[in-house]
């Protein structure tokens, strides 16, 4: 008999093991296997998924743990979907979505067309600039709380420097106006470095003969640029946009250490809104239906995520 | 758009995949624009609409 994994394994099997499994199929001894993951799933995944849709349909509130639920149908939707400040909470998260993923996909494309090119120190760099990406999202919250300081904050100062403005005559987490911006350049400055990753990946995989197909044919540099460079790092690009817009779609720990959601409710995301609608307000039965609206929007942008993956997988 | 429309009438995945992520983004952008009440109103049935399509869809056969 050959020497295969297969018959390895088999000598390996301890005695009482294989007396105990003989006679069993492949396909049971591979459900064996698979079984406590499968479990695992269901019970962290599924039953949570399939009893928040349950609960979505109720008025259930998890701190009146006597009061029997009540099956009410569509109202916590109806009542969601037509709440003008539920609506304002989606745009403050639109408003945090559209400038970090515009600002990450500039400042990102163009760090990795510069770090694509070879010069000294390239690989040191590019650690430099991954390093915002490895910190803690709660870490990083906190001491950008201290660098916008309007008495010691480093921000503070640096605009002050450039503008001319007294320091301490802005504050950034503070102000009705720029607690928006502070969040966006704060995500911007933590993220850009995964943009700027998927663009050099997106860069990389660029064969050179293209390239010097073009410079037989003669085109310029901003020809190669715009029918090379752009169109094969496209889908990289999109990509990137994905994954940057369901996770900033789901953010929260970073803008509750920052600004906690507001002042008033001006950087209130829809993941901080829901927080507070069901542990704060405990209206659980309203914050289940609200868990579903997002739930299926993320799911929705992930299908097209899987696409985009799938494209690029492709190539 | 020719292809696109002899795709969907011949129940291909493509064109099939690609109006449901139309509809996907549009249910998105409904849920998000500062305009109208109402589109943020309906942008729940939208996005929905769309993504269950996109999961019947992707099991259509391929182009050829």
């Amino acid at each position: 008999m050959t020497d295969t994994i297969a018959n390895r394994a088999a000598k390996a099997t301890p005695q009482k093991v294989a007396r105990k499994i003989k006679g069993l199929s492949d396909r049971a001894i591979a459900w064996i296997f698979v079984a406590p993951t499968i479990f695992l799933l269901l019970a962290i995944n599924i039953f949570p998924l399939i009893w928040t849709i349950q609960l979505s349909f109720t008025n259930y509130k998890a701190n009146r743990l006597n009061r029997e639920p009540e099956f009410i149908g569509l109202r916590n939707y109806e009542r969601i979907l037509t709440d003008s400040d539920i609506w304002l909470n989606m745009q403050a998260t639109a408003h945090f979505l559209f400038w970090t993923i515009a600002l990450q996909v500039l400042i990102g494309f163009t760090l990795a067309w510069l770090i694509n090119k070879k010069f000294k120190g390239n690989d040191l760099w590019t650690t430099i600039i991954v390093l915002p990406m490895m910190l803690s999202p709660a870490v990083v919250g906190n001491f950008w709380k201290f660098l916008y300081q309007p008495q010691i904050g480093l921000f503070n100062y640096i605009v002050a420097f450039f503008t001319g403005k007294d320091p301490s005559s802005f504050e950034m987490l503070g102000s009705v106006q720029l607690a928006p911006w502070s969040i966006v350049i704060v995500d911007t400055w933590m993220w850009t470095p995964f943009v700027m990753l998927i663009c050099l990946a997106g860069l990389r995989s660029i064969p050179d003969y293209i390239y010097e197909a073009a410079e037989v044919d003669r085109a310029s540099k901003l020809r190669q640029f715009f029918t090379i460079t752009i169109p094969m790092v496209l889908p990289f690009l999109m990509l990137a946009v994905l994954f940057r817009g369901i996770e900033n779609f789901k953010m929260f720990d970073l803008v509750v250490q920052l600004t906690g959601g507001g002042p008033g409710s001006t950087t209130e995301l829809t993941s901080i809104n829901l927080k507070r609608e069901a542990f704060e307000k405990w209206r659980t039965g309203y914050a289940s239906a609200y868990a579903i609206i997002l739930f299926v929007t993320v799911f929705g942008l992930a299908s097209i995520y899987v696409k985009a993956l799938n494209k690029v997988k492709e190539r | 758009m020719r292809t696109f429309l002899t795709g969907l009438m011949r129940l291909r995945r493509g064109p099939w995949e690609m109006l449901a992520t139309i509809i996907i983004a549009l249910g998105v952008f409904m849920l998000m624009q500062p305009f109208v009440l109402w589109a943020f109103t309906y942008s729940f049935i939208t996005t929905l609409v769309g993504t269950v399509m996109f999961i019947i869809v992707s099991h259509f056969p391929e182009d050829e």
